[in-house]
Order: structure tokens, then C-alpha cells, then sequence
């Protein structure tokens, strides 16, 4: 398989009954590199990491290391520390017990297993935690453990399913920078599962969105935002509003409030010149405008969202945008003006 | 004031209920205590010098420690073999592996008897195909009590050890794989530690229905004393003091057993969570192919029993004689049951005595169950140990108590004349469902979402109409599960009934011990399977009445 890649996923392909979980699934995570396979539940992507992990075997379809063939292999051998949604914690062992686990069943001698423990829970910020019971740890305390247990195995690709979505949402934000920059200071591989979406950006240099078991696109978080492939992918990252409109091949031209208006438009490759397309509007690339240039609208809806305020305006019978502005002026029921202030927007097939 | 009403109500529930529990469990302990005393220490003195008193204390621990071993020995395994491998036919077996526990106690015994007893179809199938002159082993003395008690008490460990199983988070196994651990490493470091509570608590279980067991020790004792037939024994030589001193020794020891088991318990507790699959072995190979063929045998091992009761009801009485199976077969057994008003008497006695006891354990035990689960009240502690008491209490200790208590007529003294009446066995029976249907009703009680009776009042309900509403409703499945025990319990009551019972109200129990005196031994098989079908008949009809089985755990998902 290809050189460069560290883990590849070739077709990876399982069945339950009469559902596909995942169909024929290829993806190639380069060494050092940090991935999420992101998507609402459902999706197949714990079933494709359970598959890389070694725990679930796949229908058809191979999985590489290091241009090995490890399909055959049993977790064990592969040797993927997995952090586990629950983290799966040893009840009846200590926190050091538990992450010295690994090398016990190595056979690692007593010695070497406690300092190398005690590094590991070092590099999570818990140092001198060894002797502690598992059970009087706090839940972002037993996420790091967790970690620092399948940190201690080296492994060649640490593997993570829902890592932060037991968390509260503050300790949630801080202990996301935290398992990045840990990821990172270690130069780790790293493969996770997760169906948030800001989980997934903070973390991750390349995300892969999954539906309905197959990959719908894989890339870096600003191109899934900014260059969706299809409207799910368009629907899943961040908010939009579709207006159709007929694309030409540079531009996008979309009747709105009885009037046509022609965007520069950026479409994926699979699109060529279209009369039937979907334009994405994201709330940040509209605005109002005061000179009564833009489309008339009136507002239905005003929400605070802290720094900014999210409005949606009605344009048409057909149409409601929404927009995101700093201005607080703008009530309920006003009669105002919108337009498109940040080009190309992308545009996607219906 | 709403406070002072709600204890007002808690007060007029628990003032019968303590009451008559004092005056049926506490009583009688009292009495024998009292009695133990009643020369001072000159009983004690007794007890501790007399030889076959002190061999019987010993052989009693030695069979409870026995037992222990030998239901860990086949329970541990089977439950391991069964829910970690993966073949057909696994949940059948599962549901085949508790068999044992569906026989009454002393039907049990019989079908042992005609198994493997001196004349049973086992031994004289093995004698004769090795040629022996003589038997190849005889079903007595220790080894045969401890082999009777491993076949059905082993059903305490396989239960409990394979929910242990079940509950088990499967991720923990799964996290211990991917962190490099063998299946053999994974087996001794993750998987048997976090069982040991569970097994733990089987095995007191057993050691306590081990000390209480009186069918076995009796059946196949022959001259070995345990502590359960000692008891009898002195209260039937009129030696009733001593009996005092040691129903008193062995009510202690099964004391301390459960509070050893409480505490077990309480640990027993690691948090539930995670969506792992339970990691079960796929055989594939020569194992695949023997796995079904190693299940067919142990389920025609446990099956054996019920089979052989059932054919020996059908065989003539009088003409197995030396032949390995019985060689004349009729349905006369059953038809002189139905037709000979005395052989029938013992089953209207039952029925009529078990549904007697069973209705009383309905009424009291839910008001019980619902103060513990529902209400704060000074008292709540005492209704507690009340409770548990009758089931630390070995059967025949009740039995003594009962016997020597209410044997006269002292209104003073708050004794009434049970004796020798027909009230005294249900009134035994009440007494040992009393724990079976409190704690299946607590255990329904507790799974209600406590706001919901709050809920009906604060939308105007009076406290009878919530009750009626929305706490029994709640509480049913509870009452159907712990009232089909208490009445599969009493119906087959053999323990509390020898001691207690008179030539009129004799249950099917000691009918079938008469037969089998007689050397009746079809009549005896007959009467069993009856009872049999009674048990099953009330099962099914508890399944009916009382919806879905009750379900212990409520897991949350994340």
C-alpha cells in the first residue's frame, strides 16, 4: 500500500443484519497525523473504528499498518491503545495499576511498569495520582487516565471513540486543547471518533464526515466548511441557508426577493455548469446593509449568541435567512436589508 | 401538618405489620433462647459435652464447606462456559442449567434415590455392566449429602456468577485486549477479580442452604448427625432443651453467614456503563463440533431427575424389584391420587395451606416493602432486620420456635394453641415467604421513579387512590414474582411441615415420605410429579398475572 500512509483503510466493508454500517470505507491517515471520522450516530464510524481496532471483524475490506495487511490480527497484537467513550477503566485497580496494565501483560518488570507509568500520567498533568482509586476520580481526571493508559504502550495509532462527549461542556473546551496539544507534544497518530463538530475541528488536522456508513468527504476543517461536496455535507458542518439558483460554471445566479442576483461561486469538482444547484449561504457571509441595496426582509427571530447575534430574516415567501451580525439594534419584526458580503459562496448540487 | 399526616399514615401501617412480626418471627426466637437457658448454662453444658452433639456441629460445618466447594466446582464453569462461549443452543442450556432449582427439596432427593441410590437405575445399570456382586457405591453418609446439595445448590453460584457475567462492562475486556493482554491474562486479571464478589456471595448462599438443609442429611444421612436432624431428633425424644440449645447454635452460625454475605454485598457494586459487546469465543474447529455434543450430555445429566420421577410415577409398585428400569408401567399411581379421598387429602392440604400463607405474605409483605421503600419512620431499622430474619433462620429453627411457642393456650403471655391445628403450618409457611415476597416487592418498589407517587397527590389524588393508581400497579410485578416463590416454597414445604404437622393436615411432603416408607415408590414418584405441575401451573400463572418478569437493572445510556 501507499508509503507515506502509517494506517490505511482499504474498503472497509460491514454488515448487521440487513444494514450496511459501513460500506466499503477507504481512507489513509499519514504518519503523525491527527484524524477524526465524524458523523451523527448511526453513521458507522464506531463500527469503522472497532473495525481498526481489531474488534469487530470486517465483512470484506483490509486494514494496513505500515504496509501491513493487520486484517487478520487480534486487538491484542495490533496493540491500538483504545480511549474508550466510558474509558473502561479497571474498577478494582488503582489508577497506576491501570495504566500500567499494558506492560504487565507484556511482561515489562515491576520497576520499569511504575516509572513508565508514572511518566505517562505525567504527560496528562497527573502526576503522584498512581495510588489513587479509580472511583474518586473526577470524569475529566479518568479521561486522562484513560489516556495516559494507552499512552503507555506506545501505540502506532492511538485510537479514540467519543473521547470528550462525557464531559461537562467547560471541561469539555479546555480538556479538547488539552488532548491536542498532548497529541501533538508526542508527535502521535492518531485516529477519533467523535459526532461533534467542534470536537472534531479543535483536534483534528483532517476530518472525515461519515453518513450512513460511507465517507461523504474528508478533509481539512475549513475545506468541509468552506467547499462542501454535497448539501449533507453543507448541513452536518456549520449553518446554512440552500437557495436555489442556476450555476454557469464561475457563478451562481439565485432568485431571491423577486430579483436575480449572480454570486462568484466555487463548486466541487463533481459539479459542472448546472441549472438546478443549491447555493450555501453561511449566517457570517451575510449582512445587513443600510443603503437598501441588498433584499428586503423583515426579522423573525433574534437570538444572543454572546458575541454576535443570530437573526433570521425573511426574504420571501419561499426563503428565510440567517444571518450573523454584531449589530443589537435589530428587533423583532423590522423591516430590513440583506446581502451577500463575503464571495465566492459554494454551491452544491440538490 | 402534611408532614404529620404522612407519619401518621406510616404509623398505622407499621404498627400491625412490626406487630405481627414480632409475634411470628421475634416470639418464637425468644422462646427457644428462653429455653436454651432454662437451667442456666445446664443445657450448654450439655450441648458442649455430648459427643454426638459436637460430631454434629462438625459434620455440619464440613457439609456446608463442602457443598460450598463442590456447587463452585460445577456452578463456576458452567456459568463461564456459558455465557463466554459462543455455540448453538447456548440460551437453551442457560435455561436448562437452573433445572435443578425448579425441584422441590425433598423430590430432589427422591429422584437422586431412584438415580443413583443402592437400588437406583444408575448403580444397577453400572453394576451390571461391570458384573459386580455388589452395588458399586452406596448413596450415604457425607459424600452422598454433599454430592445431593453440589447437584442443586450449584444453581445458586451459575446464577449469580453469569450475571455477574452479563453485567460485566464488556469495553473493560475489550480495553485490556487492545492494550496487549492474552485471554488467559485477561481472564485471571480483569474478568475474575471483578466476578469475586459475585461468587462470593453464592457461595455463603450455599454455605447457609447447606447449614439449613435437613431433605439430604435426612434421606441419605444414615447414622451421620447434622445439627438440622439433631434438632429433630432431640424434640422427638422429648429432649427439648437440648433442642433449644441446638436450633439457638445453628440460628447463630446462619446468622453470621448472612452478615458475612451483607457485606459482600455492599461491595459488589462497580458502576455499569459503556456499550461494549460481551466479548464471547466463537469455537471453530473439532470444538465446534464437540461443544454441542459436551452440552447434550450435562443437559441429559440435569434433565435426568424430573426424567426419572416422571417414569418411576408410571411404574407398577411392587414390581421393580431387581431390574435396572422399572419393567411394568401404568397410570394407576395417578388414578388412586384422584380417586382415594386420604391419598388426596395431602394435596388439598397443600394447595389450600400454601394459597393460606401466600395471600398473608401478599398483604404484609407490600405494606412492609412499601414502608422500607416509601416512608422515613422511627422503626424503620427494627421492620428491616425483621424481615431478613426468616431467611437467615434455618426452616427447622422456625419449626422448633413455632412448635414450642404456641403450644398452649396463654393469652397472657400472647400465646394461642397452633398446635396440632390446622393453622399452625401455614402460619409456618407465612413465616419463610415472609423475605421472598418483601424483597422482590422492594426490588419493583425501588425501580419506580419516587416522584411519581408525589406526583398523583400533588395532582389531587388521595393517598389511596396513588396507592391504587399508581404504587400497586408499580409494585406488581414484585408481588407476582416473590408470591410465586413463597407458594412454590410452602407447596412443597418438607423442612418446617415434619416438625409441625398432624395426620389431618399432612402435606404432600410428608405423604411422599410415608410412601416411600411404604416402599410405595410409583405412589411417591406420582405424588412428586404433581407437584411438579403445581409448581409449574403457579409459574405460569404468575408469569400471566403479573406482566414481564421482574428486570433488576436499570442501566443508564449515555
Amino acid at each position: 500500500m501507499a508509503g507515506a500512509a502509517r494506517l490505511s483503510l482499504d474498503k472497509l466493508t460491514r454488515r448487521f443484519r440487513d444494514k450496511l454500517a459501513v460500506d466499503a470505507l477507504s481512507l489513509e491517515i499519514a504518519s503523525g497525523e491527527l484524524v477524526a471520522l465524524m458523523g451523527a450516530s448511526g453513521s458507522g464510524k464506531t463500527t469503522t473504528l472497532r473495525m481498526v481496532a481489531g474488534y469487530e471483524p470486517p465483512d470484506s475490506g483490509r486494514v494496513w499498518l505500515e504496509g501491513k495487511d493487520i486484517t487478520a490480527r487480534a486487538p491484542r497484537v495490533r496493540g491500538f491503545g483504545m480511549v474508550f467513550q466510558h474509558y473502561a477503566l479497571f474498577p478494582h485497580m488503582t489508577v497506576g495499576q491501570n495504566v500500567a496494565f499494558g506492560l504487565e501483560a507484556r511482561g515489562v518488570s515491576k520497576a520499569e511498569r511504575s516509572a513508565r507509568a508514572a511518566t505517562a500520567l505525567a504527560n496528562v498533568d497527573l502526576d503522584g495520582a498512581s495510588p489513587r482509586a479509580i472511583q474518586s476520580l473526577s470524569g475529566g481526571e479518568q479521561q486522562r487516565v484513560a489516556l495516559a493508559r494507552a499512552l503507555v504502550i506506545e501505540p502506532p495509532v492511538l485510537l479514540l471513540d467519543e473521547p470528550l462527549s462525557n464531559l461537562d461542556p467547560n471541561l469539555r473546551r479546555s480538556t479538547r486543547n488539552e488532548l491536542r496539544a498532548t497529541l501533538r507534544r508526542l508527535g502521535l497518530t492518531a485516529l477519533f471518533v467523535t459526532h461533534d463538530q467542534e470536537d472534531a475541528f479543535a483536534v483534528a488536522d483532517r476530518v472525515a464526515l461519515m453518513e450512513n456508513g460511507r465517507l461523504l468527504q474528508v478533509g481539512a476543517p475549513e475545506e468541509l466548511h468552506d467547499n462542501p461536496v454535497s448539501r449533507s455535507v453543507a448541513e452536518f458542518i456549520g449553518r446554512a441557508t440552500f437557495v436555489p439558483g442556476d450555476y454557469d460554471g464561475k457563478s451562481v445566479t439565485v432568485h431571491v426577493a423577486g430579483t436575480a442576483t449572480t454570486l462568484a461561486a466555487r463548486a466541487p469538482s463533481t459539479l459542472g455548469p448546472e441549472r438546478n444547484v443549491l447555493a450555501v449561504l453561511r449566517p457570517d457571509a451575510l449582512a445587513f446593509v443600510k443603503n437598501g441595496s441588498g433584499w428586503p426582509g423583515v426579522v423573525t427571530d433574534r437570538r444572543f449568541a454572546g458575541t454576535q447575534l443570530v437573526y433570521r430574516v425573511r426574504v420571501d415567501s419561499e426563503t428565510e435567512v440567517e444571518l450573523q451580525s454584531t449589530d443589537r439594534d435589530v428587533r423583532e419584526g423590522d423591516k430590513v436589508s440583506v446581502r451577500v458580503v463575503r464571495e465566492p459562496v459554494s454551491v452544491v448540487a440538490t | 401538618m402534611k408532614v404529620k399526616a404522612d407519619q401518621r399514615v406510616s404509623w398505622a401501617l407499621a404498627t400491625p405489620v412490626l406487630a405481627l412480626l414480632l409475634w411470628s418471627v421475634v416470639y418464637p426466637n425468644v422462646t427457644i433462647i428462653a429455653g436454651s437457658f432454662a437451667h442456666g448454662l445446664g443445657y450448654w453444658r450439655d450441648f458442649a459435652n455430648s459427643p454426638s452433639d459436637r460430631e454434629a456441629l462438625w459434620t455440619t460445618l464440613v457439609v456446608s464447606v463442602g457443598s460450598v466447594i463442590g456447587a463452585a466446582a460445577v456452578g463456576l464453569p458452567l456459568a463461564f462456559v456459558l455465557s463466554r462461549v459462543d455455540f448453538r443452543g447456548r440460551r437453551f442450556l442457560q435455561a436448562v442449567a437452573t433445572l435443578p432449582a425448579a425441584l422441590p427439596p425433598l423430590v430432589g432427593v427422591i429422584a437422586f434415590l431412584f438415580l443413583y441410590g443402592e437400588s437406583g437405575v444408575v448403580t444397577r445399570a453400572v453394576q451390571r455392566a461391570l458384573h459386580l456382586s455388589e452395588p458399586p457405591w452406596r448413596l450415604t453418609g457425607i459424600w452422598a449429602i454433599i454430592f445431593v446439595h453440589a447437584y442443586t445448590m450449584y444453581v445458586y453460584v451459575f446464577l449469580f456468577v453469569s450475571a455477574g457475567l452479563e453485567r460485566l462492562d464488556g469495553t473493560l475486556d475489550e480495553a485490556a485486549a487492545g492494550l496487549g493482554a492474552s485471554t488467559a491474562f485477561r481472564l485471571r486479571k480483569v474478568t475474575l477479580p471483578l466476578v469475586t464478589p459475585a461468587l462470593a456471595g453464592s457461595m455463603l448462599l450455599v454455605f447457609m442452604s447447606a447449614l439449613g438443609s435437613f431433605s439430604a442429611p435426612y434421606i441419605f444421612g444414615g447414622g451421620l448427625r447434622v445439627l438440622s436432624t439433631q434438632i429433630v431428633a432431640s424434640k422427638l425424644n422429648g429432649a427439648m432443651g437440648m433442642a433449644y440449645v441446638e436450633t439457638t447454635v445453628l440460628a447463630i452460625t446462619a446468622i453470621a453467614a448472612l452478615l458475612l454475605l451483607r457485606w459482600f454485598e455492599r461491595r459488589r457494586s462497580y458502576a455499569v456503563t459503556g456499550k461494549g459487546s460481551n466479548t464471547r469465543i466463537s469455537l471453530r474447529g473439532p470444538m465446534a463440533r464437540l461443544a454441542p455434543f459436551l452440552a447434550a450430555s450435562l443437559v441429559f445429566v440435569l434433565v435426568l431427575p424430573h426424567a426419572m420421577i416422571v417414569l418411576v410415577a408410571f411404574a407398577r409398585d411392587g414390581a421393580w424389584t431387581t431390574q435396572v428400569l422399572p419393567p411394568e408401567y401404568t397410570l394407576d399411581n395417578f388414578k388412586r391420587l384422584a380417586t382415594d379421598p386420604q391419598l388426596w387429602l395431602p394435596v388439598r392440604n397443600s394447595i389450600s395451606m400454601a394459597a393460606l400463607a401466600t395471600a398473608l405474605n401478599i398483604v404484609v409483605c407490600f405494606v412492609a416493602a412499601y414502608l422500607l421503600v416509601r416512608r422515613r419512620f422511627a422503626g424503620r431499622g427494627l421492620l428491616q432486620l425483621l424481615v431478613v430474619l426468616p431467611w437467615a433462620i434455618p426452616a427447622t429453627a422456625i419449626a422448633i420456635g413455632l412448635a414450642s411457642t404456641f403450644d398452649r393456650s396463654a393469652p397472657a403471655q400472647l400465646r394461642v394453641l397452633l398446635v396440632g391445628t390446622f393453622w399452625i403450618l401455614p402460619l409456618a409457611y407465612f413465616v419463610r415467604g415472609i423475605p421472598l415476597v418483601t424483597s422482590a416487592v422492594e426490588s419493583s418498589l425501588r425501580q419506580m421513579d419516587p416522584s411519581l407517587e408525589d406526583a398523583a397527590r400533588g395532582l389531587g389524588a388521595s393517598w389511596l387512590l396513588a396507592m391504587r393508581r399508581v404504587v400497586i400497579p408499580a409494585a406488581r410485578p414484585g408481588l407476582a414474582a416473590g408470591a410465586t416463590l413463597a407458594a412454590i416454597t410452602a407447596v412443597g414445604e418438607f423442612v418446617a411441615s415434619i416438625v409441625l404437622y398432624t395426620h389431618a393436615n399432612r402435606p404432600i411432603s410428608m405423604e411422599i415420605l410415608a410412601q416411600l416408607r411404604n416402599l410405595s415408590f410409583g405412589t411417591a414418584a406420582a405424588y412428586s410429579v404433581l407437584l411438579i405441575l403445581i409448581v409449574l401451573l403457579i409459574t405460569v400463572a404468575a408469569r400471566l398475572l403479573g406482566g414481564r418478569p421482574e428486570r433488576v437493572e436499570t442501566i443508564p445510556t449515555a
